[in-house]
Order: C-alpha cells, then sequence, then structure tokens
C-alpha cells in the first residue's frame, strides 16, 4: 500500500511527467513535487511523484557502509 | 560488479549485526510501524540475523489492516448500487466485511475496478458521465495527498460524479495512543520512510520529550533496516532517546510542503475507527467543508448493514504487538491468505500474512 518506489524523470510538460524505472516509462503527476526537474531521481508512489531521492545523500549512505566493511 | 557489491553489502551487514550483538545488553523490543518494513525484514531474513536479546514486532502500520469492518460494508453498500463504479487500489477487494467482500460483489456484477493511481478514477469519471465514481480513500499520510490533489484535479476539471469514501489515517496520533496504552511495551521505534517523506521529523518529536523513546526514520532495504537497528540500541545502550532519519536521501527535515499544502487544503483531522484497536482521536483524516461535495457519504447517504466483527479474530491485538499471529487461534487454520479472516492476513503487507508467508518455520510445528 505505502510502496514507493525511485524513478527517473526523463521528461515533464507542466505537472506530468515520463518517468522510466527497470526500461520501463510511465506518466506520473508532478502535482506533489512541481520543482522536480528531467534527471532526477523521484519516488513515486500511487501515480504521484512525492519526494526526490538526493543522490549525494545516497553516495553518503553507500560510504558510511563501505567504512564499515573496511573496519571488519 | 555486483558480486563485489554484493559481498560489499553482506560484509556491512555483518558488521552491523556483530555491533547490534555487542550493545545489545539486555532485551529490547522494537516496533516497525509500517507495513512495508515489516515485509522487507521477513523477506531479508533480518530476524534471523538479529541476536535474540532483539525482538521486532510489526505495528498498526499497514493501512488495508487497520481498516474497520463499517468502511468495507460502507464500500460493499455502494458497490451494490446501479450507477456506482467503484475504483480502488488492489488490496481491498479481498478484505472481508461483515458478510461479503468487494471481490464477492464483483462477481456477482458489481462494478468495481482496481487503478494504480487515483487519477485513473477521474479518467473513468468523465468516460462515464451517467455513472457515479466512489474512490476508496485509504491510507497515511504517503497516500493522503494524491487523494486529495485528485479532488483539486476533479474540481479542476468541473467533475461532478467522482467522489471519495475517505478513510485515510495519521502515524503520529497511532503513536501517541501506543504509547499511552500501559499493555503495549516498546523501546524504540522504525518509523515509515515513506509517510516520513511527506510529514518530516517535527511530528514525532514528541516521542523523545514526552515518552523518552529513541525512534529512526528507516529505509527499506535491508542494509537501511539493520543500520536503524543498529542506531535504535545505541541510543538505547546510551539512554538517549531522540528521532534520528537514517533515510535522509529521501525524507527531508521539513517532509513535502506542497503534499502537505494540498492534504491540508481538502481535508481535515478527525477521530477515525482503527479496526481492532476502536477511535482514535484525531488520528484520522476527513474531507473540510469547502470540499464535502465531493464526500460520498455527505452527498450520497447510503444505507448499511449492521456490523459484526469475527469475535475469535485478534488483529487488533497483533496491530499493537500484543500477541504474535501465531497466538490467533484462527491463523493459518480458518484464516489464511486465500481465505483471509483477519484484514492482517489480506494485504502483502499485513503482518499475519507476512508470518504465513515468510516465518511458517517458527509457527509450524
Amino acid at each position: 500500500m505505502c510502496l514507493a518506489i525511485p524513478a527517473k524523470l526523463i521528461g515533464k510538460i507542466d505537472r506530468l511527467a515520463t518517468v522510466e524505472v527497470g526500461g520501463i516509462t510511465r506518466k506520473v503527476s508532478l502535482m506533489l513535487l512541481p520543482d522536480a526537474q528531467v534527471g532526477d531521481f523521484v519516488l513515486v508512489h500511487a501515480g504521484f511523484a512525492i519526494q526526490t531521492v538526493e543522490e549525494e545523500e545516497a553516495k553518503r549512505t553507500m560510504e558510511l557502509l563501505k567504512e564499515l566493511t573496511e573496519l571488519a | 560488479m555486483p558480486n563485489n557489491q554484493g559481498d560489499e553489502i553482506r560484509q556491512a551487514a555483518a558488521v552491523l549485526v556483530k555491533e547490534i550483538d555487542r550493545l545489545v545488553k539486555q532485551p529490547v523490543r522494537i516496533m516497525e510501524v509500517c507495513g512495508t518494513h515489516t515485509v522487507a525484514i521477513f523477506r531479508a531474513g533480518i530476524r534471523q540475523l538479529l541476536p535474540s536479546q532483539v525482538e521486532l514486532v510489526s505495528g498498526p502500520g499497514c493501512p488495508v489492516c487497520v481498516t474497520p469492518n463499517d468502511y468495507l460494508d460502507t464500500a460493499i453498500a455502494y458497490s451494490r448500487c446501479d450507477d456506482v463504479i467503484i475504483t480502488t487500489f488492489g488490496d481491498m477487494l479481498r478484505v472481508p466485511g461483515s458478510s461479503s467482500s468487494l471481490r464477492a460483489e464483483k462477481a456477482v456484477g458489481a462494478d468495481v475496478r482496481i487503478v494504480y493511481s487515483p487519477l485513473e478514477s477521474l479518467d473513468i469519471a468523465a468516460s462515464n458521465p451517467g455513472k457515479k465514481i466512489i474512490f476508496l480513500a485509504i491510507g497515511f499520510e504517503a497516500t493522503a495527498p494524491t487523494a486529495a490533489a485528485t479532488v483539486l484535479t476533479a474540481e479542476k476539471l468541473g467533475l461532478d460524479n467522482f467522489y471519495v469514501l475517505s478513510a485515510h489515517k495519521l502515524v503520529p496520533p497511532a503513536l501517541r495512543a501506543l504509547m499511552a496504552d500501559r499493555k503495549v511495551k516498546v523501546d524504540g521505534f522504525l518509523l515509515p520512510g515513506h509517510v516520513s517523506a511527506i510529514i518530516g521529523e517535527q511530528p514525532y518529536h514528541f516521542l523523545e520529550r514526552e515518552y523518552h523513546v529513541p525512534a529512526i526514520i528507516a529505509g527499506f532495504e535491508p542494509l537501511d533496516i539493520l543500520q536503524s537497528v543498529y542506531m535504535l540500541v545505541k541510543q538505547i545502550h546510551t539512554g538517549t532517546a531522540v528521532v534520528e532519519n537514517q533515510y535522509s536521501r529521501v525524507v527531508k527535515p521539513g517532509g513535502n510542503q506542497v503534499a502537505r499544502q494540498v492534504l491540508a487544503q481538502v481535508y481535515e483531522e478527525a477521530d477515525a475507527t482503527w479496526r481492532g484497536i476502536g477511535v482514535m482521536q484525531g488520528s484520522g483524516l476527513r474531507v473540510n467543508s469547502k470540499y464535502r461535495r465531493f464526500d460520498v457519504r455527505v452527498r450520497l447517504p447510503v444505507q448499511v448493514e449492521n456490523t459484526c466483527e469475527d469475535a475469535a479474530c485478534r488483529c487488533g491485538e497483533v496491530l499493537r504487538g500484543l500477541v504474535k499471529p501465531a497466538d490467533c487461534l484462527l491463523f493459518g487454520k480458518t484464516c489464511v491468505p486465500e481465505h483471509p479472516v483477519g484484514s492482517c492476513m489480506v494485504s502483502v503487507e499485513g503482518t499475519c500474512a507476512a508470518w504465513y508467508k515468510y516465518g511458517a518455520w517458527r509457527w509450524q510445528k
């Protein structure tokens, strides 16, 4: 029910976006995330983009985990 | 490359588990509030990875599970009207009401359609002007703004045959009610990542201020969950209790302000009934007076049968972490995913369904 998936925003016309995930494209609404830009990764839930996924933050998380593995 | 990445993930998981083991000095009970976490935990086998001192219990965070019988009975009553099309997310079809389900009604001719997005309801409304389209608006703060945005779009399009049957619920009041319930014992919370993407961090701060309970906003990958458990046991070990955000790549401190504004434009807080738990003050949303013409209960009242619950079903206790699914006499016998009695067995995110699907080794003798 609260499943949301990250997808890449590849096209945008007004409040309607085309996103791509795993090679499949679909239309989602940007009503709840009007500032999203082409190239952003967005979290899609029930046909709406609800948040941007920060690549830098994702990288930081991965670096933290990498540091942990180096401690092992 | 994928193998190296897989090795790194496994190594990171092993370090986290070792650290959790080192920090845990006494039994701790951690509640994952969100049903999506429940499924991720079972799917990745995280319960088996953690030391026995760490107990993970599932909370009331599956919206299908907490939707009460009277809501289903109302939806079923509407579905029996000749000029009505019900639109809904798929899970709701199988949830049993007092004497029927939407799936059973569809089988005998009711027009019940599954949608991926609430916006699809508007296409159906536009192409069926002689019908009344009723969207079953359930879900927490991650889903409610999508329904609110759909109402605003319906208004903009001038559609006069679209309605919502609203049963949206709010997470923070449920957490408050859990903490106020003396029977509920929780040492820390894994908070729902996608709900938090909308509401941000602030609504959870009462947990640290009023109850001194640590809480982590957690992502849904296995490592996200392990890292969040590590952050929790670290806090418990040091006697601190603050809200931390493990899922910062998605959850901003202030959440999604546009979504919150859309939500506030269409809905207002109201008391809500949670299946098996009862009424929780201010824990739900109803359409506000400005948009009440979209509220089907107001515009098109319907006669609903007397609601009754299966007395043996223990969903209410399962949802508060008071009993395990296997403690219910119905579990795995008369209540199975193919023929659910309680809502916790219906949704793939339901605690009982997850136990049944992934946890058979624990309950099957």
